[in-house]
């Protein structure tokens, strides 16, 4: 009991360390910062933009299906948890076992990738649609093409008969 | 002295307990009583540290601090009026509540003082080190079947629950149109 508690004892001494940094660091900020607040300086910070509205806003329903699938993972790994730490001891059978229940747990996944569960939810933006037709048959260089059209004709048409009439 | 020092870190995990349990309950806002609750189960972890439990506390620790809780905040993000929610209940019913409470922990203080059983083990006789291990090869051993069954189970709840989230999100886009 001793044993396993003093093992922990380590974690809490990072967590009180941790808490007692952040606070310590917020006490002492409130102890040496003078206190004036203004409406400007209450406001949230976005970057310096204006904040517009609340930052309550509803999220997709997407998200909650990704956070369902996790927890099912998570769980997962709660139970392959304390197969790796016998696995070296048990050797080909442990690995079947868990082979099996990760593959009975991928045919889950499967399901919901195939379904589009998993696909993310891509903006899609109104770009405003110009008539560009006429304009991509324009060559970016208009000169330079005409040039090269004017070359490739010359020489051919010179020995020709039909040129005078052109 | 080192008894000492493990009871005020118990007496100290006890009142982040009780104190941010309460906070769950007494909070209007819905998103504090959800953090709230993140140090009523990160304290029940440090319980089961207590209990010689770890894999137990790293359990709660995972599914109930990474898992639970973020599903919760999840839930409170996709609610839509989250600030003019109103988190009164209209009806109260004080005296048969108190009746319920005040039996209830009559019930629990005489179970703690006349019957329960208490472990009078002395410590070096008690369980030592970690049990993740014993936990491991019993699950490859003895109870491989159900180890098996477990992942069965995992499956039918992430199919269930993504044709159940799924299925409302259809009812929405009809909606929409």
């Amino acid at each position: 009991m001793e044993n396993t508690i003093s093992e922990f004892g380590k974690v809490f001494i990072f967590l009180a360390l941790g808490v007692v940094l952040v606070v310590g660091g917020f006490i002492t900020s409130r102890l040496l910062r003078p206190f004036r607040p203004n409406t400007e300086k209450m406001t949230t910070y976005e970057c310096g933009e204006e904040p517009v509205g609340s930052s309550w806003v509803q999220f997709n329903i997407r998200f909650y299906v990704i956070a369902l699938i996790f927890i099912i993972f998570d769980v997962e790994i709660l139970f392959l948890f304390p197969w790796a730490t016998i696995y070296k001891q048990l050797g080909t059978f442990a690995l079947v076992e868990a082979l099996i229940f990760i593959g009975i747990l991928l045919v889950g996944l499967a399901y919901a990738w195939v379904k589009g569960d998993l696909e993310w939810v891509r903006p899609n933006p109104n770009v405003p649609q110009l008539p560009t037709k006429k304009f991509e048959k324009m060559p970016a260089r208009p000169e330079a093409s005409l040039l090269s059209l004017v070359e490739s004709i010359t020489p051919a048409s010179a020995s020709e008969s039909s040129l005078p009439k052109v | 002295m080192n008894s000492l020092a493990y009871q005020i870190i118990f007496y100290l995990f006890a009142a982040i307990i009780v104190g941010s349990a309460a906070l769950v309950v007494i909070s209007k806002n819905i998103i504090h009583s959800a953090f709230g609750l993140l140090f009523t189960f990160f304290g029940v972890a440090a319980i089961y540290v207590y209990l010689n439990a770890d894999f137990i506390a790293v359990t709660q620790i995972v599914v109930y601090v990474g898992g639970i809780l973020v599903l919760l905040l999840f839930g409170v993000m996709l609610t839509n009026k989250i600030t003019q929610a109103d988190l009164k209940t209209e009806t109260l019913n004080p005296v048969p509540g108190l009746l319920i409470t005040l039996s209830v922990l009559a019930m629990l203080l005489y179970t703690f003082y006349f019957r329960a059983k208490w472990v009078t083990v002395p410590v070096d006789q008690q369980l030592r080190g970690t049990v993740v291990e014993p936990i491991g090869i019993a699950t490859m051993t003895t109870y491989v079947l159900p180890f098996e069954i477990v992942s069965i189970v995992l499956m039918v709840a992430l199919l269930g629950a993504a044709y159940i989230a799924r299925a409302d999100r259809k009812v929405q886009t009809k909606e929409g149109k």
